[in-house]
């Protein structure tokens, strides 16, 4: 093994690349502030906070995803992933900055009063945001958010620690090593159930569905998850391949690309599936009080269609695209080909993100929703981008790359699809 | 459909398997096929297979049950019987494109199989040729084709020098035949030479 590039060591232009972006994101919040956050205009306003809000929760669960993989693959006694574990638990370390961040978001959503974003932050008057008012209230929410990314942080710093234990001492024999599965399973289970009741289920409807308060549908969190998922499981391919180019990570071949491959089209595919079953038990059915959602993305003469050709990118985006270039056995275990729809894919979840919180809160009095993208919105993403870069190299740096005293281990080197 | 002479050599071991399939094919024999009694990784590799086309010929039956149901349904739906279905437009993709997801499946699935049976020769009243009968069992069973040229007893000798615990000689139809392994009607004579 000592041959092995153990530690990472960041490169200046990696640290400068990284620096570079999150100078633009905090110069992007700044100017963003100037310019909409400051106005006593709650619409344009509302468009500094909806960008904050879209991004912060976005990379924010995109991160957080990575952890929801080591739980998952720990409980299914998966041992592939192994080899580039250490890789998936330096992105899982961004959640504790990004919850940081979010934290603050959300939290100065609920006490500065934003009901032009959280309409439900004032239902007086209106039934049925009065109905929802047991689950949409400050209370909950703010309870909620911090018991939320405070458990994430927990639960994911303990199922690191308990996987660094293990490179100083090595487990003696199979009887200890059974125990430490155990352990393991343990504690990735405890993460799963917070992560079922969270990401699964309440958290999406807390923080981007009440954005539409009207609206509600019970698979919003799946597609939420999914779509979160299916970007994490890209970031994990981006940070492996540039490891792997780098000249680190000496143990991952294209038998484990292949399978974060298989992941990210299993993925799109499950979130289209999502996509679809949302779209057509609403188109079916018909009820005004439902299809407002999707006439507010896809538009209507009365209502415009600012959002109409977000929408459907994002369809070719995260569905046409990865079913059609990552359906072949070469193209998963290709550099390049991986590189390239990791990039898309990160991209195509974050226009979905853009779609999902905006459409509401820039809706004008005539009802017509407005897709203002620009440079902001941009600048703020590269920031998010710039501060997963950072804190994940930072985080390789001071653990070795590889668990090798994992038992599984050997059967993630001999891996073989 | 031919018969030829075949020199057969059976296993009891993965890792003596691979390095006599290894040594087999640097010795310039022609390798018929391995028979083994649960699949192996690598061993495709080893033996210098291609991949399949399977699933490349899965890609194209599912494309065609996409096409079937698309044109199919939009032609009823909108030439051939239009019906008013709780005001929704003629063209209703949203509502077939369940019916187009599960005939694309269908297809691709029955399509496979299908395939997969012709590409292994395998079908209900066709026989094939059993090189060892423990090839379903606990050995692995190479198969060397032969030819004018080679020399058995030479291959037969190799065979055993890599750890063959079992070779032999065998004259046999290459590809399938009609007939039932309970009456079975030998279109030709197997003539075995044990060694």
């Amino acid at each position: 093994m000592s041959s092995f590039k153990e530690y990472f060591e960041i490169s200046p232009r990696y640290r400068n690349w990284s620096f570079g972006l999150m100078g633009v994101g905090v110069l992007s919040v700044i100017v963003g502030y100037i310019m909409y956050g400051s106005s006593a205009d709650e619409a344009v306003n509302a468009r500094f906070w909806g960008t904050m809000l879209q991004n912060s929760v976005y990379f924010l669960l995109v991160v957080n995803a990575a952890m929801f993989f080591i739980c998952a693959t720990t409980l299914g006694m998966g041992a592939f992933q192994m080899s580039f574990r250490r890789v998936t638990e330096a992105i899982s370390v961004a959640v504790i900055p990004l919850g940081v961040i979010g934290l603050v978001v959300l939290l100065s959503l609920i006490f500065t009063d934003k009901h032009h974003i959280y309409h439900w932050l004032n239902p007086h008057g209106d039934k049925i945001l009065e109905g929802k008012s047991v689950f949409l209230n400050k209370g909950f929410y703010i309870v909620w958010t911090i018991l939320t990314i405070g458990l994430w942080m927990v639960l994911g710093y303990k199922m690191r620690a308990l996987s660094r234990e293990l490179d100083e001492n090595p487990l003696p024999d199979v009887e200890s090593g059974k125990k430490y599965i155990f352990k393991n399973t343990v504690w990735a289970s405890l993460f799963l159930v917070w992560f079922a009741l969270t990401v699964a289920s309440t958290i999406p409807w807390l923080w981007l569905m009440s954005i539409d308060a009207h609206w509600y549908s019970t698979m919003y969190s799946w597609y939420t998850f999914a779509s979160t998922f299916v970007a994490g499981m890209s970031v994990i391919a981006l940070f492996t391949i540039y490891l792997k180019n780098k000249g680190y990570l000496e143990l991952v071949n294209e038998e484990h690309l292949h399978d974060i491959g298989k992941f990210m089209f299993a993925f799109s595919i499950f979130w289209t599936y999502l996509w679809f079953s949302q779209y057509m038990l609403i188109w079916y059915s018909n009820q005004p009080e439902e299809t407002i959602y999707f006439i507010d993305r896809i538009g209507n003469r009365e209502h415009g269609n600012g959002f109409k050709g977000i929408f459907f990118i994002n369809l070719i985006i995260n569905f046409i695209c990865p079913l059609l270039i990552l359906m072949r056995r070469g193209s998963k275990r290709n550099y390049t080909t991986m590189t390239f729809m990791a990039a898309l894919i990160i991209f195509g979840h974050w226009l979905d993100f853009y779609q999902m919180v905006f459409p509401a809160i820039t809706k004008d009095a005539n009802g017509i929703t407005h897709a203002n993208m620009n440079l902001f919105d941009f600048g703020v993403a590269a920031g998010f981008v710039g501060l997963i870069m950072f804190s994940t190299a930072r985080a390789l740096t001071k653990a070795p790359l590889t668990a090798k005293n994992h038992p599984f281990f050997k059967e993630s080197i001999i891996h073989h699809t | 459909m031919s018969v030829k002479k075949f020199v057969v050599g059976c296993f009891d071991e993965e890792t003596k398997l691979f390095a006599a399939v290894k040594n087999v094919r640097k010795a310039g024999y022609k390798i018929h096929d391995v028979y083994t009694p649960f699949p192996i990784h690598g061993l495709d590799r080893v033996m210098g297979l291609r991949d399949t086309s399977l699933h490349t010929a899965g890609f194209i039956y599912g494309i065609t049950g996409t096409t079937t149901a698309l044109s199919f349904i939009s032609w009823v739906f909108t030439k051939d019987w239009p019906l008013n279905i709780g005001g929704k437009p003629h063209f209703a993709l949203p509502a077939w494109i369940p019916i187009m997801f599960e005939l694309t499946v269908l297809f691709a699935a029955v399509g496979m199989v299908l395939t997969f049976c012709y590409l292994c020769q395998l079908a209900p009243f066709v026989k094939k040729h059993h090189f060892h009968l423990r090839a379903t069992d606990d050995l692995f069973v190479m198969v060397i084709e032969t030819t004018a040229k080679t020399n058995e007893a030479e291959a037969l000798a190799f065979l055993q020098q890599l750890g063959a615990v079992e070779t032999n000689v065998q004259e046999a139809e290459t590809g399938w035949w009609l007939g039932r392994y309970d009456k079975d009607t030998m279109p030709f004579q197997v003539r075995e030479a044990s060694v």
